[in-house]
């Protein structure tokens, strides 16, 4: 069918080209001229390729942004011995995993509630959504007083049912974890929109014939609706993980990477970095931050994407 | 099937005090501290407003630090509305060519378009070509930035919708004599109105919440943008609570309204990849 098309395609060209002079040959023989992509290649190279590849090399260096000394693997060596660092780099693991189940979880069984026949599901679909769309830092402002350990409104509430009132953002043992939270709040609404379209992309039919045959809700769920979306699956755990290892807003509106340094991550790290003016250290940050995103990424999404569904 | 009703209305009314507890309850704290006395308003209690003071917070946020906040929604607005008409006009083009043309190099320009997808920004050597540019600081060079990092996003999105446009409507222009500029000016970007749409509000949202972009990129109080002065308002107000989340529910209507009003399309940006995968 596309070779048809193709076909087609060049005699158009033929007939027009042979309308016109010879020199405009080139010109015409493209109707998608290659000059398009100049614009986007050209900021892409200059504000995202170039300082990526310069990256590499500044990481390497100590660094004053006008000049650079080049010391080795100085800054590589040093965040990985101090713990103040390299703490920063398991709190993102833990972080970014957290956050990418409880959303994988949580998302797709809201949107299994959200696909069944209950009452009032446009407005809950809205209000598990719209979260996604306000500005994280007002979310974070905002649990930031309702978090409040003294004043807050949840622990006022945990108060009068008797139960402990922990310290969310200033409990070093809980902090990151209270974030995580706040994030899985936040964001699950992506998750459950995306997975209510792979629910609803299954055919009718599968879930008529299994019911027919006998299954009951568990093995559906099991047996169809859980194997069936696995292309929502791999798109949720994909997004949720990349923005869970990439965290920063969230994180240093609620307690800037405190208490101590119980909830760094390597993006608050590197904002740290840059802050007191260590520009080489700060970069090193981000490279490992790149490395840990590709490593983590490249075989991820190349089994996710190749596990497909036998029927 | 009286009994699945049952069973609808049963699940439906308890899903419904679930999530006003969990989703409501927050957004009407925010509102409910936005009309208090800042005295009241410190002890972020979650009660009634003994004194309305709606309008009057609505009024001193907007005034409050020489207006600041008014400062930073034009900036935002200015950076919103620039980065994305600029990201628009460029992916489109990018999105259109790369769905249409047969070239050796489309792999090589798809590995990119995903890599900048997923690589997280270097943010010090990106400070290092502004400041050469001599951009860094500069409301120019923040858009610059904020359309750079738009780019794959959209780009994936116009190859998308390019795909499904049938090719015959192409050579059907060309032999009626359009030149390759007019062909996609007057054939296809038309055909792309749904998607330009999606991608206008999904960016316009993103770039209007973004926090990173402008704490790195965008020093300085004159250039300020809301999200900025949210945080730094936060830091410094804490004697005017009452203020804070007024400031904090000023900054959440543009993206309530786009939610009003283009539902549709920000799911249909949202769960593109969803079925695909």
């Amino acid at each position: 069918m596309s070779t048809a098309g193709t076909t087609a395609a060049i005699q158009a060209a033929d007939i027009i080209t042979e309308a016109h002079p010879p020199t405009k040959r080139r010109f015409i023989k493209s109707f998608y001229p290659t000059w398009f992509f100049i614009p986007a290649v050209a900021l892409y190279v200059v504000f995202f390729a170039l300082p990526t590849f310069s990256s590499f090399y500044f990481s390497l260096t100590r660094w004053s942004l006008f000049d650079s000394t080049f010391i080795g693997f100085e800054n590589y060596a040093q965040f990985f011995s101090d713990p103040q660092l390299y703490t920063s780099f398991i709190h993102t693991l833990i972080y970014a995993v957290i956050t990418s189940g409880a959303k994988v979880i949580i998302g797709f069984f809201l949107a299994l509630l959200l696909t069944s026949p209950i009452v009032g599901r446009g407005y809950l679909r809205a209000v598990i959504f719209f979260p996604v769309l306000i500005s994280t830092i007002g979310v974070g402002i905002m649990f930031k007083s309702l978090l409040d350990p003294f004043h807050g409104m949840v622990n006022a509430v945990l108060g009068f049912f008797g139960l402990p009132q922990p310290g969310w953002f200033t409990d070093p043992n809980l902090a990151l974890y209270s974030i995580a939270g706040v994030d899985i709040w936040k964001g699950v609404g992506i998750a459950t929109l995306i997975f209510m379209a792979g629910i609803v992309a299954i055919p009718a039919e599968y879930f008529e014939a299994a019911r027919i045959d006998g299954a009951g809700g568990w093995k559906i769920l099991r047996q169809i609706t859980v194997p069936l979306t696995r292309g929502a699956t791999a798109t949720v755990i994909i997004l949720s993980l990349i923005g869970g290892l990439r965290s920063f807003d969230i994180i240093w509106v609620t307690t800037g990477g405190g208490p101590g340094f119980t909830s760094d991550v390597l993006a608050s790290v590197i904002y740290k970095q840059y802050q007191a003016g260590f520009f080489g250290l700060s970069t090193a940050g981000n490279v490992v931050l790149f490395l840990l995103v590709t490593v983590i990424m490249v075989p991820l999404s190349a089994f996710l994407n190749r596990k497909q569904v036998e029927l | 099937m009286s009994r699945q009703r049952t069973r609808a209305w049963i699940v439906g009314i308890i899903a419904i005090i679930v999530s006003a507890v969990v989703f409501l309850v927050p957004f009407a704290f925010v509102l409910l501290q936005a009309a208090k006395t800042p005295a009241e308003a410190s002890n972020l209690a979650f009660s009634w407003p003994t004194h309305w003071q709606f309008l009057q917070n609505f009024w001193d946020t907007l005034t409050s630090n020489d207006g600041v906040i008014w400062r930073a929604i034009i900036n935002s607005a200015v950076l919103t509305i620039t980065s994305v008409t600029l990201m628009v006009i460029l992916s489109a083009m990018a999105g259109y060519v790369l769905s249409r043309k047969r070239s050796k190099w489309n792999p090589v320009v798809n590995f990119f378009v995903l890599a900048g997808l997923i690589v997280p920004p270097a943010v010090v050597p990106t400070i290092w070509v502004l400041q050469d540019l001599q951009l860094f600081g500069t409301l120019p060079g923040m858009i610059l930035v904020e359309a750079t990092f738009g780019l794959s996003f959209c780009i994936l999105l116009f190859r998308a919708f390019v795909g499904n446009i049938p090719r015959e409507l192409d050579e059907a222009a060309v032999l009626d004599g359009a030149g390759p500029v007019r062909l996609f000016l007057q054939v296809v970007l038309p055909l792309l109105r749904p998607v330009i749409v999606t991608v206008i509000v999904v960016q316009a949202v993103f770039v209007f919440n973004d926090f990173a972009g402008p704490l790195y990129f965008l020093p300085g109080d004159q250039n300020v943008t809301v999200q900025l002065a949210l945080y730094t308002f936060s830091g410094q107000n804490l004697s005017f609570y009452n203020l804070l989340f007024m400031a904090i529910f000023l900054i959440t209507i543009p993206p309530l309204i786009a939610y009003i009003f283009f539902n549709r399309q920000i799911v249909a940006g949202i769960t593109s990849g969803a079925v695909k995968g």
